[in-house]
């Protein structure tokens, strides 16, 4: 496929790789901020081709794994009313919450659907004037202008059965809290190239300038994720602290102007929970006063849930970057991908579900080098 | 979940007001919506995500990359001899 096959050329590769052997000369730890990224990382085994002085650092950017489990919970509440088609990406229907995820509640009769695009589910409102549609929108600012077109069509169209519950989360606010923390043991950042593809990178300039931290825009293949890392280590290395964009092919700085603008119209910056870490505060978005006739939480009236998370699980400290997963006691053992304890393990772009897929269960195997 | 899948646009017509693609991914044919790239045309690389193209891909940007960690990889070998079977 063109535009990918040659950002995974082996020669690239194994030359990026012996650059970065040739410029670290001290231990430094970079943080990768999307689970995509972490998967390509550990699908290719990147962590091989780099010195042991680079450790990489496994981040936050997971939507699926960092959505709520009250959310979780309220979707299931709203699929079983009568008249209702809940849908959402594939990812979100196999999410455990306090009892069951979604397709079990398919199995027990509600009506619950995958969907490629948001725009699917209006399609299918469009469809179903006799049935109310909820679209389960989770996503960081990569996904988000898609779900606001949704909207954003339904009122022109007039589509008065179609609704969000939104759970948008952002990247900078979380890179902050991660920053801001006083056990913070990121010292780069490979920032989320999708991400920057709608929203630019200037937001990354000032928090690379504020928090004296490199940051590199990267992409998703093994040689974009490589040509980040050495461009941080560059960075690292001469005492420089800027951001900068290893993906120029499909990042711009000012972003995606078109899409800002639909984001902006159709919703409000919002605090937002973050399933590990807590709230967090104005790191997300929220329908706004224009569109709020179709949150979903203001049309059906779900009370709040109580929940319970797992005292074993430390996905909090794993999306933090300060531990791995094979420091969890329960990992690969009560955790797995089939019984998720917590964030980290319920996505397939999660830190824990990664590992597991790609074997990385062993701390002398994976852990020693770190030591 | 931010997966982002080039394709080359090679037809673009309107559905419902929107400005939409069928977009080629490899042999695989999709409808995108081109809303949020209003400029892009036939014969465009976008990037695509859940049924959106976010952004037309800058391909002599891209040409331009693969062509400077080309050259910079020769240049490492060059810099350290003996270190091209590491």
């Amino acid at each position: 496929m063109k535009f990918v096959d040659e950002f995974r050329d082996l020669e690239i590769a194994q030359s990026l790789s012996s650059q970065i052997k040739q410029t670290a000369t001290k231990h430094w730890k970079i943080m990768e901020v999307c689970g995509g990224q972490t998967h390509t990382i550990l699908q290719y085994g990147l962590p091989d081709l780099l010195p042991p002085t680079i450790e990489l650092l496994h981040g936050p950017g997971c939507p699926v794994c960092v959505t709520p489990l009250e959310m979780i919970n309220k979707a299931i509440a709203i699929a079983t009313v009568a008249d209702v088609i809940m849908c959402s990406f594939g990812d979100m229907l196999r999410v455990p919450g306090s009892e069951g995820d979604l397709l079990q509640a398919r199995a027990h009769g509600a009506d619950v659907r995958i969907v490629y695009s948001p725009l699917d589910a209006l399609a299918l409102a469009r469809r179903n004037p006799d049935k109310r549609i909820v679209f389960f929108a989770v996503g960081f600012e990569t996904t988000a202008p898609a779900n606001a077109m949704s909207v954003y069509q339904a009122k022109k169209l007039g589509v008065e059965n179609f609704f969000l519950l939104c759970s948008h989360v952002t990247v900078p606010p979380v890179m902050v809290s991660i920053l801001q923390a006083a056990n913070n043991q990121v010292q780069a950042f490979l920032g989320p190239g999708h991400v920057c593809s709608v929203m630019g990178w200037s937001e990354y300039e000032h928090i690379s300038r504020h928090y004296q931290i490199p940051i590199v825009i990267s992409g998703f293949e093994p040689v974009d994720l490589l040509e980040g890392i050495l461009l941080c280590v560059r960075q690292l290395e001469a005492g420089q602290t800027h951001a900068e964009n290893q993906y120029a092919r499909a990042v711009s700085r000012q972003g995606n102007k078109v899409a800002q603008d639909i984001l902006m119209e159709v919703f409000d910056v919002s605090d937002r929970m973050w399933r590990g870490l807590g709230t967090i505060p104005k790191s997300g978005y929220k329908l706004s006063h224009a569109f709020r006739k179709f949150d979903a939480e203001r049309e059906f009236a779900v009370e709040a849930i109580s929940t319970q998370e797992s005292d074993q699980c430390i996905s909090g400290q794993i999306l933090r970057g300060l531990k791995k997963p094979f420091h969890c006691s329960a990992f690969g053992k009560e955790c797995s991908p089939e019984h998720p304890l917590g964030a980290t393990m319920v996505s397939s772009e999660g830190t824990c579900a990664t590992y597991y897929k790609f074997g990385k269960h062993d701390l002398s195997a994976v852990g020693a080098r770190q030591q | 979940m931010c997966l982002a899948i080039p394709g080359r646009i090679e037809q673009v017509f309107e559905a419902d007001g929107m400005k939409m693609g069928k977009v080629d991914f490899a042999g695989i044919r999709k409808s995108v919506c081109l809303e949020y790239s209003p400029d892009a045309v036939c014969g465009d690389y976008v990037l695509v995500h859940v049924g959106f193209a976010i952004s037309v891909i800058d391909q002599e940007e891209a040409a331009r990359t693969l062509a400077i960690l080309r050259t910079s990889g020769e240049l490492g070998e060059l810099d350290t001899p003996g270190s091209g079977g590491q």
